[in-house]
């Protein structure tokens, strides 16, 4: 591949090289060529900035004001942080938030350890080398974050709580990415051993990928159908056909989980593949001969090499779960209740609703959750990746 | 080495012949495991094939698992799609298919100048200057969304205040940002949720009359799209050795004429990999959709939702709908599984 490459480089440059140089549009190639840095990167610059740049400024003007169609047209009226406080505070907060119970024994553990786990992160970066006074200010912000989105979780599913559409999105992306990460690991490593026949399961693993999630969406409606559905006589053996997934809160999160680790595995899984697969043989094999058992070999050749790649996976994973919406969508309708709703399918209902406002209050509170925790991951990554190449 | 006499029976099973192979019964739990996994892949979509061919009594008389066996195939939901709804069946196909394509080609077109730009040319656009540009784009939003301003003279009036300060004062500043921060901040677009923007978007296409049209889900889906692509083709260009375009540039080739004729026929692969997925990304996405098109300009994966009929979903039309919708992806991706890999692969690692 790489001569065939060459070739069609070189016949290129003969073909370029014999460009006739006088030509009737020269004047203006000549221009062109000028500003040829420009040129090439301008489009995509304005069509980025047209289409996310502008609608993003304007998404904030329309976050706080209140929106109401009129005779002819529609009246937009500035209403300052009204939208944002009824989601935090007002007759949203149900909805956004959800509602809190009343703190059990275990969810007080849960907070400690929590508080306790996030100060001694805090202590060990104070004292470690290179600490600097700004790097410590953000890892406190990051932590009081996490500490309250912790808390948020923690009051929500406690006592008579039920959570909103915030907790159920960090449920998703939380749990789902992670269990993602293991399956797909756990799979990568299964097919980087020298079995005959994996070329036909890596084949089909990648599969999932490619369907459309409002398809796997109904196919997962058509699998959980506890009557009608093909997995019938193990519900029928449990005596649970009266049930169905979909009216329980858990279940339908767990069903949304479910579709969603479904198309999402084989990302991790050919990436995971890969970086496994291009690491050096030889430290491996190596260990190999010398006796390790393979859990040491994965747990000090293999998992160093492939720290980095893992950090990357999870950061594009974490950022694509928050804008979750079809699986929702379709597979539960957000039901039941609120009880399976997405932040994108929360701001999708406001907006079906004609509150334009409290859409875009729910997709900016989204937009700061999500650069929040990606900031958080970005600054936990750093610190792993140097250590990983040192 | 060798085990004892007594022992050797067991052990077969748990010894590699060489360290380097695993063991007999490791191998057995291993394809287990991945022939479990194989099942949990293929078990839906088999599903969905054999739901296509079910009368609705097949579906609802609890689960039958064999065609011919448990059931007899009928062809009545595919009759019901292809004949009897051929109208409404088509013309999302037609839609879908227009808008992937012509959207991908265009974000692998301004994506693959831009990452060339990024990767060849230096670019040290100055900070104060996007500090104004900012101020501005905020002025003309203010005033269009303010004042009531028409929003024609609002843009050009913004445009015509930053190209002046821009000549005038924005000589002055000096720091500036380089090529990897541009790159930055096109790949942090991703971290956007759309359904941030895409409120504005709806409303700027009312206001330019192209709501409602094949147009604005093209537009819409290159600016979504355009990061990744310029991402994955600046690797791909850096990738490319530097002497070929030197000695092209010597030979007093334009910069257009060397990206033509010889940088791209290079990258080929890679403008495969990133079209592949640009296609894929595009065919499958239902959020911008299903906020911005209506009845005429319907894609596939909306009809597909649509189908939660009054009468309870029927599966065997639903079936047929997600596997006319699935069969093209999968057997690009079945075919043309390496470049898809790959343009996946210079994403997430280098990212």
């Amino acid at each position: 591949v790489a001569t065939r490459d060459d070739q069609a480089a070189l016949a290129g440059l003969a073909r370029a090289s014999a460009a006739p140089r006088a030509r009737p549009w020269s004047g203006l190639s000549q221009s062109l060529d000028r500003h040829a840095p420009a040129v090439f990167i301008m489009p995509a610059v304005l069509v980025v900035l047209a289409m996310s740049i502008f609608p993003l400024l304007v998404s904030l003007y329309l976050s706080l004001s209140r929106f109401k169609f009129v005779k002819g047209g529609f009246e937009l009226r500035f209403i300052g942080l009204l939208n944002y406080k009824k989601l935090l505070l007002g007759s949203e907060q149900f909805h956004f938030l959800g509602t809190f119970g009343a703190l059990s024994a275990a969810g007080w553990a849960v907070l400690g350890l929590a508080a306790v786990g996030l100060c001694a992160l805090l202590v060990r970066h104070a004292r470690g080398a290179g600490a600097t006074l700004p790097g410590l200010f953000w890892r406190a912000l990051a932590c009081a974050g996490a500490f309250l989105l912790i808390l948020l979780i923690v009051l929500t599913n406690s006592g008579d709580g039920h959570p909103g559409s915030l907790v159920v999105t960090l449920f998703y992306v939380g749990i789902g990415v992670l269990a993602q990460y293991c399956i797909g690991l756990g799979l990568a490593l299964l097919c980087a051993q020298n079995l005959p026949g994996r070329k036909f399961f890596r084949v089909v693993f990648f599969l999932p990928m490619m369907i459309t999630p409002v398809g796997i969406a109904y196919t997962f409606r058509m699998l959980s159908d506890t009557t009608k559905g093909p997995f019938t006589p193990i519900w029928q053996y449990f005596g649970w056909t009266e049930t169905s997934w979909l009216v329980d809160p858990w279940g339908a999160r767990l069903a949304v989980m479910i579709g969603d680790a479904w198309q999402w595995i084989p990302f991790m899984f050919v990436v995971l593949l890969v970086a496994i697969e291009s690491q050096p043989q030889d430290q491996r094999e190596a260990a190999l001969v010398d006796g390790a058992s393979r859990w040491q070999v994965f747990r000090y050749v293999t998992w160093p090499a492939i720290l980095p790649v893992s950090a990357t996976v999870l950061l594009i994973r974490v950022i694509e779960a928050f804008k979750i919406i079809d699986l929702p969508n379709v597979l539960t309708n957000g039901g039941p209740g609120i009880a399976s709703e997405s932040m994108t399918l929360h701001a999708f209902v406001a907006w079906r609703a004609l509150d334009l406002g409290g859409s875009a209050a729910v997709a900016y509170m989204l937009l700061f959750v999500v650069v929040f925790v990606c900031m958080s991951m970005l600054a936990l990554v750093r610190p792993a990746e140097s250590e990983a190449r040192p | 080495m060798s085990a004892p006499g007594q022992r050797a029976g067991r052990s077969w099973l748990l010894r590699p012949r060489s360290p380097l192979d695993p063991a007999p019964l490791s191998m057995a739990v291993s394809y287990a495991l991945l022939g479990f996994w194989a099942f949990v892949v293929l078990f839906p979509l088999y599903w969905v094939l054999i739901t296509s061919f079910k009368q609705p009594i097949d579906v609802n008389d609890g689960p039958f698992y064999l065609m011919w066996v448990d059931f007899q195939p009928s062809l009545h939901a595919w009759k019901y799609i292809f004949v009897d709804l051929a109208h409404d069946t088509f013309r999302p196909y037609l839609n879908t298919v227009i808008v992937a394509l012509i959207s991908s080609a265009l974000a692998l077109a301004l994506g693959s100048m831009a990452g060339y730009g990024l990767a060849r040319m230096h670019y040290r656009p100055r900070l104060g200057n996007i500090a104004l540009f900012a101020g501005c784009v905020a002025l003309a939003v203010a005033a269009i969304v303010g004042a009531g301003l028409p929003w024609s003279i609002a843009v050009a009036a913004a445009l015509a205040l930053f190209l002046l300060l821009a000549q005038t004062v924005g000589r002055r500043f000096r720091r500036a940002l380089g090529n990897d921060d541009i790159a930055f901040w096109m790949i942090s677009q991703r971290i956007l949720p759309p359904v941030a923007v895409v409120i504005p978007v709806y409303v700027l296409f009312q206001q330019i009359g192209l709501r409602d049209s094949l147009a604005a889900l093209i537009i819409t889906y290159v600016a979504v799209n355009l990061p990744i692509v310029v991402w994955l083709m600046r690797d791909s260009f850096q990738a490319i050795p530097l002497e070929l375009e030197e000695s092209a540039m010597i030979d007093g080739a334009s910069r257009f004429t060397i990206f033509r004729k010889v940088v791209l026929p290079i990258a080929r692969p890679s403008l495969a990999s990133a079209f592949l997925l640009m296609l894929i990304l595009t065919w499958n996405e239902y959020l911008l959709a299903l906020m911005l098109s209506t009845a005429d300009t319907q894609t596939l994966p909306l009809l597909i939702a649509a189908q939660n009929a009054t009468r309870g979903p029927q599966w065997w039309y639903m079936s047929v709908l997600i596997l006319i919708m699935i069969v093209p992806v999968v057997a690009m991706a079945v075919a043309l599984e390496r470049y898809i890999r790959r343009g996946m692969l210079i994403g997430a690692v280098k990212g």
